[in-house]
């Protein structure tokens, strides 16, 4: 009995012994590869944070309005989370070749799965940024032009087309992220159809006065306005 | 070369009919038929009475005018010129016209005109602006005789103005215009200018004409080109100058070819005006300027309300251009009622300056620069009207002199602005 017990343990302790040294190399060549993908991706976040350095793109940032938010948020500035966010994928991505090297059963798929995600997350933040870009810069310009014209409601319309682009660039992202894509795209459509009908209704029935005191005004009283102004520039 | 690319067939076999000139006379025009015959009449009475024995054509350059302008270029007769002046002349007098483009392109029409006058080696080419409705045939011979006779390269006009014209050429672009490049023009931006040919050839040549703010701006481009490259530049009296009417549209259109071309010019010339401390004044013929005392109707209380407004709409645009020390000052002056109403030439100053510095560093878009400008414009506007109400011609040239000398007291702080890596 004591003999078949210790044959039993020579036996598992022989085979935890033989497993071990079986998974050993590939734990090193893992443990490597994760140091590699360290070292690539330190120097991916030097790179990146030299690239946007020199081209300016904090200011770029800062003109789309993200500079804003991350503060708000009390994040790191764009450039640092953006070469912050290079390391990351860079560095759990060779964890992940890493891992595959294991051989483990059903892992395989998740990492395949997570490189493919890969692409569609670098899309997702592009199209957000430039979303935002777009939303700063035109919400910027409509509020010149209405500043300019003497538009009573120039901050609302400024604010409105910023809301507008922001939540279509929103949808997008939701869109190629593959996240609740109908629930978004139905929110959106909804959301944009209850602001238009609105407006519109807010302008026919609410707004009849005013929008015959601005016609009015525009057609009768405008050349009478214009010349009191005539101060030629130059 | 230019001429390959702007030139229609029909018009270089038009310029190959005329051959060699001394005198150019160009014409930029867009839908002016209402006021060119009068000016057409005055440069060819002009031409008859100072310059009988050189060879000169009018070239019109048009922007695709709808109501037969060019045609009435070609077609006025010099018969009736002959008949006032009574003089002959000994030359034929040449009209020919072009069309550059379907719709007006700022800076194609002079470049046109300067390209042509560089392929007929003309020696003097003077521009003249279709809706001049004041103009003189004396204008002609005070514009071109110094390029001609004294070997001047670029004569800038000086005219008799009502009180409150050309306000943004008096509050902005002449003391700008001085305190940085350090010569005393009245008018960088003219509408009637002469030049030489050795001028327009080379600034034919610069490379302004791929560079939308430059090309857009390219008349007071012209006149830096000469200030900066060394030119014989003087100022000549002509007479009377009446604006056509301009809406709050042409404001913004306005700013953008003059104020968005100096800015822009600051840029590649850096070096040059960095280390200008004072202003020069430049050969002048004639009066100085000249005010007239003419009523004027404007509506103080809505300029007013259009720089209040913009100043609180516009708030975040400023908070990226302005320091909070100017946007402070200027968030008080938007306070005040328009009998108390002022805005200090020192304030003004340093506005302008940082605007021009966050163009250089393109804070925002630079065309959003230069709209968010016209708001403050009007206040300074206003300022203007109300301190020069009841003030002499004189009191109104003091009071731009003194506005001159804060731009040039202030000029460090530009560079300071300037070099300032915010």
């Amino acid at each position: 009995m004591r003999d078949i017990i210790i044959a039993e343990l020579t036996q598992a302790l022989q085979e935890l012994v033989r497993g071990f040294a079986h998974y050993l190399p590939r734990l090193i060549v893992m443990l490597i590869i994760a140091f590699i993908g360290w070292v690539i991706a330190c120097l991916l976040k030097l790179l990146v944070r030299s690239v946007l350095r020199l081209t300016r793109f904090s200011k770029l940032s800062e003109n789309s309005g993200a500079t804003h938010l991350l503060n708000q948020a009390a994040l790191p500035s764009s450039t640092e989370l953006l070469s912050r966010f290079v390391f990351w994928v860079a560095w759990v991505g060779f964890i992940l070749l890493g891992v595959n090297v294991l051989g483990i059963v059903g892992l395989q798929e998740y990492i395949a799965r997570f490189f493919l995600f890969l692409p569609r997350l670098f899309v997702a933040l592009v199209i957000l940024f430039f979303g935002l870009l777009a939303a700063n810069f035109f919400a910027r310009a409509a509020l010149l032009a209405a500043v300019n014209a003497n538009f009573r409601s120039s901050r609302l319309l400024s604010i409105s087309i910023r809301i507008i682009i922001s939540i279509f660039a929103l949808s997008m992202v939701f869109e190629v992220l593959g996240v609740a894509e109908q629930t978004m795209l139905i929110a959106f459509g909804t959301a944009f159809g209850a602001v238009m009908l609105g407006l519109a209704i807010a302008f026919g029935i609410g707004g009849k006065d005013l929008a015959r005191e601005f016609l009015e005004k525009r057609l009768m009283t405008r050349k009478k306005e214009e010349k009191e102004d005539e101060l030629s520039p130059l | 070369m230019a001429e390959e690319t702007l030139f229609t067939d029909d018009f270089l076999r038009q310029l190959i009919n005329v051959g060699e000139v001394d005198i150019v006379v160009g014409l930029p025009t867009h839908n002016n038929a209402k006021t060119v015959e009068p000016v057409i009449r005055a440069i060819q009475a002009g031409i008859l009475k100072c310059f009988p024995r050189e060879r000169a054509v009018i070239i019109n350059a048009d922007g695709g005018s709808q109501d037969g302008t060019p045609d009435l270029v070609v077609g006025t007769s010099i018969d009736d010129a002959w008949n006032d002046s009574k003089v002959f002349a000994l030359r034929t007098l040449h009209s020919i016209s072009t069309r550059y483009a379907r719709a007006p392109e700022p800076g194609t029409a002079l470049r046109t005109i300067l390209a042509a006058a560089d392929l007929l080696r003309a020696r003097a080419c003077v521009v003249v602006s279709p809706d001049s409705s004041t103009i003189e045939p004396d204008w002609l011979q005070r514009l071109v005789t110094p390029v001609y006779n004294d070997n001047f390269d670029l004569v800038s006009p000086i005219y008799r103005r009502q009180k409150f014209e050309g306000v943004l050429m008096r509050n902005l672009l002449y003391p700008m215009t001085r305190a940085i490049y350090g010569q005393r023009i009245r008018e960088p931006y003219a509408s009637e200018f002469a030049i030489s040919g050795r001028l327009a050839t080379d600034f034919l040549a610069q490379g302004i004409w791929n560079d939308d703010w430059r090309r857009t701006g390219a008349e007071i481009y012209l006149t830096i080109t000469a200030i900066t490259g060394k030119y014989r530049v003087c100022q000549s009296f002509l007479g009377t100058k009446t604006q056509p009417n301009r809406g709050a549209g042409d404001l913004v259109a306005a700013m953008r070819r003059t104020v968005g071309a100096l800015f822009s010019s600051l840029d590649g010339n850096f070096p040059l005006w960095s280390t200008i401390a004072a202003s020069q004044p430049v050969t002048t013929l004639g009066a100085q300027s000249e005010v007239m005392q003419e009523p004027v109707g404007v509506n103080r209380k809505h300029l007013r309300e259009m720089f209040s407004t913009g100043v609180a709409e516009l708030e975040p645009v400023f908070r990226s251009i302005l320091s909070s020390s100017t946007l402070s000052a200027l968030q008080r002056i938007a306070t005040l009622e328009v009998s108390e109403f002022s805005y200090p030439a020192d304030v003004w100053a340093k506005t302008v300056f940082e605007f021009a510095a966050s163009y250089h560093k393109s804070v925002i878009s630079r065309d959003h620069i230069i709209q968010a400008l016209v708001p403050l414009y009007r206040g300074r506007t206003l300022s203007f009207l109300l301190e020069n109400r009841d003030v002499s011609g004189e009191e109104i040239e003091t009071n731009v002199e003194s506005l001159c000398h804060e731009f040039e007291r202030l000029k460090p702080y530009l560079l300071e602005a300037w070099a300032d890596r915010k």
